[in-house]
């Protein structure tokens, strides 16, 4: 149905990434702190000043700064502000750009200090909504509520989960950023380790952290003068079906979410699923990247179990997901993982990545944010090479 | 004691209703389909030509999950979460009691069960059909 044209963002880069440090805690940092330091860290890592950013979206979970207090901290001059999250905040600066509506953009987010009752689940997985809270939900059973309708229709395994988990905990095992670095996991340690919401073990389930994260974003012809390399935004887009954690997780209405998105991000980019050389998939909970697998057209409906075994998704795989360590094992902190999807995506195309996790000739990635159960995918597809 | 809904306007039958031991749920006059959770409109046809009637209250657990790990500490686990596909077509989230979590099952014949929580609140738990 569509007939977008090709490089609908009119070569607009990233040409700054940046994470800060990640910790279970950060006692001694403030989410001010943290934003700052991912903006100065972003604009450093692209070369730039910001006497040359005129946009800006910035956002905290505690202390919930706003864009507009980023452009007060920015000195007045970032008129143009973005209001979204993650990668529907890069894709909302993208458009910004390509309609001219500003040139450059820093974009960051922090958060720590948020989860001090921890005889209950972090506050972001359990708002307090209506007709959900009352039953003892929380996100890893709403999660699971979708993983166990697609187990039971076609047989999914709990090792096929397990695999997921490992393949992804691995990477983070060997990133010295991540949260989890050290922590070696096996699909056995999956299964072994303590159910939480089944068929989610522990290790199914991503952790939560502290830290925050920036990058920039300008004009190809901006970045000319930059000595950076500059990563492409090819597409992208959001599928947004409802509101999260407030009805049920229902597999035969929200199952598929994303699969709009991607068909359009491949028709944008006029590439396909086995043009992709990184996944870096928001990766809340292990079957989420099975069903992401399914829905964005890596593999059949209902033959994701099957696809993510011989380590298919593993950095020396066909199909390497989460490469930094993503969700369950580099860092889960407040909003700021979803922005972490395309810096991992930017680092590893820049080929800025330890060279165990290194993907070799890695040129189009793609990356998410959302998920089934919190009915809502923002998808976008970035590469080295100038459309 | 576990957190508590806070009944609102649009759902405040709904609430009374669980309070006098009756599963009501809105209904659209003009395409009969049954709606829930509440709202202002059809989400199929988007009338708003709705009414309040009343479910059977049973249906066929769709999809669940046992929790092992609680959402707070007022919530005794295991406990087991389910999506319930209702006789009139709509779903619905509860708690499935009076099972032993290991014996919750997909396809499993399910009906309403209302405890008084409080003063203001009869929670609708779901029971295995007699």
């Amino acid at each position: 149905m569509s007939t977008a044209s090709r490089n609908p963002f009119h070569d607009v880069v990233i040409v700054g990434a940046y994470n800060t440090e990640q910790a279970k805690m950060l006692p001694d940092r403030t989410e001010a702190d943290l934003l700052i330091e991912a903006i100065r860290g972003a604009l450093d890592n692209a070369g730039m000043d910001k006497s040359q950013i005129d946009g800006v979206n910035t956002s905290t979970w505690k202390t919930g700064w706003s864009s507009r207090e980023g452009a007060y901290l920015l000195g007045g001059r970032p008129s143009w502000t973005g209001s979204e999250h993650g990668i529907s905040g890069v894709l909302e600066a993208a458009a910004a750009i390509a309609t001219g509506q500003c040139e450059s953009v820093v974009m960051a987010s922090a958060q720590c200090g948020e989860y001090v009752d921890r005889s209950a689940t972090v506050t972001w997985t359990r708002p307090s909504n209506e007709f959900v809270e009352c039953w003892g939900l929380y996100t890893a059973a709403e999660f699971a509520l979708i993983a166990q309708r697609h187990m039971h229709l076609y047989g999914t395994k709990p090792e096929a989960l397990a695999e997921v988990a490992s393949a992804i905990r691995m990477n983070g095992a060997r990133n010295p950023e991540a949260v989890m670095y050290g922590r070696e996991v096996t699909p056995q340690d999956v299964l072994d380790s303590r159910m939480v919401a089944s068929p989610y073990h522990l290790l199914d389930c991503c952790i939560n952290s502290e830290g925050g994260a920036g990058i920039v974003m300008t004009t190809a012809e901006r970045a000319r003068d930059l000595d950076v390399e500059p990563i492409y935004v090819l597409g992208g887009t959001g599928d947004k079906q409802g509101m999260s954690y407030v009805t049920a997780p229902v597999w035969d209405r929200y199952g598929d979410v994303g699969a709009r998105a991607a068909r359009i991000a491949f028709e944008q980019c006029g590439l396909t699923p086995d043009d992709v050389d990184v996944l870096e998939l928001y990766d809340p909970f292990s079957f989420e990247v099975i069903r992401q697998l399914e829905a964005y057209g890596f593999c059949k409906l209902g033959e994701g179990g099957d696809f993510v075994m011989d380590g298919r998704l593993r950095i020396d795989g066909s199909h390497p997901v989460a490469t930094n360590g993503g969700l369950m094992s580099f860092s889960h902190a407040g909003v700021t993982q979803l922005l972490q999807k395309p810096i991992a995506a930017v680092q590893q195309l820049r080929g800025e990545v330890p060279e165990v996790l290194k993907v070799p000739d890695a040129r189009v990635a793609i990356t998410s944010n959302g998920g089934a159960g919190a009915l809502f995918v923002d998808l976008m597809m970035l590469g080295k090479d100038k459309p | 004691m576990i957190p508590l809904p806070t009944p609102t306007p649009l759902s405040e039958p709904h609430w009374q209703g669980c309070r006098e031991g009756e599963l009501r749920v809105q209904k659209c006059r003009e395409c009969a389909t049954h709606l829930f959770i509440p709202q202002p409109a059809c989400t199929n046809c988007l009338s708003q030509d709705l009414e309040w009637v009343l479910s059977s209250g049973r249906g066929r657990i769709y999809s669940f999950t046992v929790v092992h790990r609680p959402q707070q500490v007022s919530f005794e686990v295991p406990y087991a979460v389910g999506i319930i596909e209702m006789e009139e077509g709509f779903m619905m989230l509860s708690n499935i009691v009076e099972c032993p979590v290991d014996d919750v099952a997909i396809g499993m014949e399910v009906e309403v069960e209302f405890r008084k929580m409080s003063d203001e609140i009869t929670l609708p738990y779901f029971r295995p059909s007699a």
